[in-house]
């Protein structure tokens, strides 16, 4: 999503030397501002503020005791677990989708693409039924995996199999219309001055889309960790062993322990905001 | 050419074995069980338990540890009734189930004979060891005088109950509310629908639990009236405030039965059953009657039910038999195009 | 495959096809077409005329109304404001700028149960915004469209704002040369070219708002016939054991929400291809 740094440095300082006609009047630059900043403090920043004050409401110690008993350590474990699987898998199926799409032609590509995007608009709840459907002792393959004793649903392999499902779309839908305006021939140049492949993808194709892939994973990471709905159809809500921080969030505020369920809440907001952090400080250094 | 496909396949094929190898890893956790060291077992149960099988929990670890020197470890999963059943029927490895209603049992055990037939038999009391009924949570000082069914269908009464189709603890609810109803009107069944409509017509908040419907009423504060569990308005009292609510026991209610069952297939896959058999017969006995009963579920222990008197008050308690059973009361009313479908078919 | 589809058309130098189209494909088939398939195996337990009579059930045509109606406006008010924020960001410069872009992706990266527990915190009558208002958001329509315009904004904003930031200034300069004032410019040149990012932020957002249920299920209120969305319809189901009923009205929602992408797709290649000729 990130855009060539340059270029965008380029139009800023070409947006203030240049004639003032391509700026709006100070008045609806100051409206549209202020719609803005409106919209994002109701719908973002309140709800946001809403979790972290109910998340101190009893305190600190309340805080860190919520944060660091048994159950919420192993939810917190569990979510790492799953997002260092399943991002590196969806970070390099986008890549591949992503080079069949950009770089080459061919017929069903549009066909293509929709699939990829089909997750986003799956609802979590078949998201996660599918795999029952699929992995549950009355599935397809239910008698084949109780046979061989596997465990797929309602265990680790189930929740990884939900996250991945619903995370496919975003490392790819970062780089398809990044790699789109970027074209072919830069690549095209390496491999006929006798670059190999990798060497090809290595030192041209990367360095051109590492934001946009980087967004991604980011994004990608996200939405793995936030994951509710397919995950909690799926995982079986074992206390201390399936139940991942989200899942754990909704058990704490089942139990009427509404600050500790906001405390982990809060945590997962700090990872969000935590990576968009991280996100700026790369933007940055690269810009030195 | 062959080799890109070749590396495609490996590529494909690899990232999915990263997945299957975390299965791997996992089921070494429930095989460990079957070592004479330690042993696992897992309680698929429904949401307001949570509280009573934390603290039942220690107390049978305790016992079986004393008795037998085996340390049994106790996993615990809960959610809505019929949920938590389906999920078993799919392959949850549940050693024991402790459900909301007989319904989603028999739905276990007519799949796969994961559980005998003949389940509720094998415990006493229809295999259920606490039971519950339902009463009204109002707000302090019961503005709005709410003392018995009646007073719910009254205009401007704002009650919250939970969805029948979705919330184990909904139904038990709706056949109390339509018991009453069958009494007043002796049994015509124009009237007793009426009654029930304009009853569902007052719901501000159809949560698809029970705990969300506790939620909507004490913290969102929205509502006049809460239908809960008996447990469940004993513990909003206790976790939310004492000064806040209060707790109309109606003239007449249900005998709610929360059953138990050892899920067989699955105990005997695990070697489990005889700790299952033990954990559920626990409940039985004076001490988990004890704890069920300081969880505010009634215990069939006379004697300790007397001791907690002041909790249960007496009152008039219809049964799931004047229904017929949950499998005649389930279609009747609660399946597609039941009397609850009928309440919100618009008539045309 | 068939030679006909997903064969390279045309030459070009470059490796890799066979290997990324491959990867792509068993992994697409893997993970998403063998799992939805299922949906349709099982509605097959259905005979033509009981899927009929599932899906066309008054109270999951009133669901399908809501879900969609709600899921339209949310996506437009995203849309309007969206793409007033991605401008904004792009263009203009203030304290907190960085800040705000960062929140933008907060929806994507906050557990929907969370996000859902907190708007109805906010929105119910005796929440902080509730409160201020007459009449009841959360526990009707409204409060639905909240959580779905929530859900949904970060599609928009992230779509728009990188056409915005690769836009060249040039032909704005060409069009205030002309003598044409900004709002003329704005119609005449930006607009134009915002319209794809726009269609695939609101069809992204759109479909995504259709199958929304972990947030909306706090905020609804879930009354039958008024509030009670399709997903929560599916669960209803599911928790009769009713598998096959469950899939039926699954596939509704799967098919809506994949022919609205794809007509998106299709759109995107057409103005692509415009481009490149």
């Amino acid at each position: 999503m990130e855009k060539l740094t340059i270029e965008q440095t380029v139009v800023t300082s070409k947006q203030k030397i240049g004639n003032t006609t391509l700026k709006e009047p100070w008045l609806i630059r100051l409206i549209l501002t202020t719609i803005s900043l409106l919209f994002l403090l109701i719908f973002l920043v309140l709800p946001l503020v809403t979790i972290f004050i109910t998340a101190f409401k009893k305190g600190l110690d309340v805080y860190i005791a919520s944060i660091t008993e048994p159950d919420a350590l192993s939810a917190i474990k569990l979510t790492l677990l799953v997002a260092v699987i399943a991002v590196p898998i969806n970070t390099l199926f986008g890549i591949a989708a992503a080079w069949a799409i950009t770089k080459f032609n061919f017929r069903g590509k549009n066909l293509l693409t929709t699939l990829i995007d089909l997750p986003f608009a799956v609802s979590p709840v078949i998201a996660g039924l599918v795999f029952i459907l699929l992995f549950g002792a009355e599935g397809l393959f239910g008698d084949l995996l109780s046979n061989y004793n596997v465990q797929i649903i309602f265990s680790l392999p189930g929740i990884i199999l939900a996250s991945l499902f619903v995370t496919v779309p975003f490392v790819a839908r970062e780089l398809i219309p990044l790699m789109q305006t970027q074209g072919t021939q830069e690549e095209e140049a390496s491999i006929s001055l006798g670059a190999g492949a990798l060497t090809t993808f290595l030192k041209v194709t990367l360095p051109n889309i590492k934001w946009g892939l980087l967004y991604g994973v980011i994004l990608c990471n996200a939405r793995v960790m936030g994951e509710f709905g397919a995950v909690s159809v799926v995982s079986g809500h074992i206390r201390g062993l399936t139940n991942t921080m989200p899942l754990h969030i909704e058990v704490l505020y089942n139990e009427y322990q509404f600050s500790a369920a906001f405390a982990v809440a809060s945590l997962m907001s700090l990872l969000a905001l935590f990576t968009i952090i991280i996100k700026n400080i790369i933007e940055w250094r690269t810009k030195q | 050419m062959k080799k890109t496909k070749k590396l495609a396949a490996f590529l494909a094929a690899s990232s999915l074995a990263m997945v299957i190898s975390g299965c791997s890893s996992s089921e070494q956790n429930s095989s460990g069980s079957t070592t004479n060291k330690s042993i696992n077992l897992l309680n698929v149960s429904y949401d307001p338990t949570r509280e009573l099988y934390e603290e039942f929990n220690k107390s049978f670890i305790k016992e079986w540890k004393d008795e037998t020197g085996q340390t049994v470890k106790i996993q615990q999963s809960h959610g809505g009734s019929g949920k938590q059943g389906r999920a078993v029927i799919d392959g949850l490895k549940a050693d024991v189930v402790t459900l909301a209603l007989a319904y989603d049992i028999d739905e276990i055990a007519a799949n796969r004979n994961l559980i005998n037939k003949d389940w509720q038999e094998e415990l006493p009391d229809h295999s259920s060891p606490y039971t519950s009924t339902i009463v009204f949570l109002v707000r302090k000082g019961n503005p709005k005088s709410i003392h018995d069914w009646n007073d719910l269908v009254k205009k401007g009464v704002s009650v919250i109950t939970p969805n029948p189709k979705t919330s184990g603890g909904a139904r038990w609810n709706y056949l109390a509310a339509w018991g009453y109803a069958d009494r007043k009107y002796q049994g015509d069944q124009a009237k007793i629908k009426d009654f029930m409509k304009k009853l569902y017509n007052n719901v501000e908040v159809l949560d698809s639990g029970a705990r969300g419907s506790t939620t909507t009423f004490t913290e969102r504060q929205i509502g006049d009236v809460l239908i809960a569990w008996e447990n469940e308005a004993y513990l909003s009292l206790k976790e939310l405030g004492e000064d806040k609510f209060e707790i109309i026991t109606p003239s007449l209610s249900i005998l709610a039965e929360p059953p138990v069952a050892v899920v067989d297939k699955n105990a005997k896959a695990k070697g489990t059953e005889k700790v299952a058999k033990a954990y559920l017969e626990y409940l039985y006995t004076d001490e988990g009657q004890e704890i069920a009963a300081k969880n505010y579920y009634r215990p069939r222990n006379e004697k300790i039910l007397e001791k907690y008197k002041d909790h249960f008050p007496n009152l008039d308690l219809i049964k799931i038999d004047d229904f017929g059973g949950w499998q005649k009361a389930q279609k009747e009313h609660f399946s597609d195009g039941g009397t609850f479908d009928s309440i919100y078919t618009p008539k045309n | 495959m068939t030679t006909t589809f997903f064969h390279k058309k045309r030459l070009t130098v470059l490796p890799g096809f066979k290997l990324s189209i491959g990867f792509t494909l068993l992994y697409l088939s893997i993970l998403i077409l063998l799992p939805l398939s299922m949906l349709f195996w099982n509605t097959m337990q259905l005979s033509w005329h009981d899927f009929i009579k599932i899906i066309s059930d008054s109270r999951v045509v009133a669901s399908y109304k809501l879900t969609f109606g709600t899921s339209f406006l949310a996506a437009i008010i995203n849309v309007f404001f969206g793409t007033i924020i991605a401008w904004v960001l792009v263009r203009y410069d203030f304290v907190g700028k960085k800040l705000m872009d960062g929140l933008v992706d907060l929806p994507f990266a906050l557990p929907t149960a969370v996000a859902g527990i907190a708007l109805t915190a906010l929105y119910a009558p005796n929440g902080w915004i509730g409160n201020l208002f007459p009449f009841k958001i959360a526990f009707t329509p409204i409060g639905i469209i909240i959580a779905l315009t929530f859900i949904g904004l970060p599609f928009v904003v992230r779509t728009v704002q990188p056409v915005l930031q690769n836009f060249s200034t040039e032909s704005e300069e060409a069009s205030a040369s002309l003598g044409a004032n900004r709002w003329k410019t704005f119609i005449k040149v930006i607009f134009p070219e915002l319209i794809p990012a726009i269609l695939t932020g609101f069809t992204l957002a759109f479909s995504r708002a259709l199958g929304e249920y972990g947030s909306v299920v706090f905020i609804a209120g879930n009354m039958p016939m008024k509030t009670e969305i399709t997903p929560l319809l599916i669960m209803t189901k599911l928790e009769q054991y009713d598998y096959p009923g469950a899939t039926a009205i699954a596939i509704v929602l799967l098919i809506s929400s994949f022919m609205i992408l794809l007509i998106m797709n299709i759109i995107q290649w057409l103005a692509n291809r415009k481009y490149s000729v």
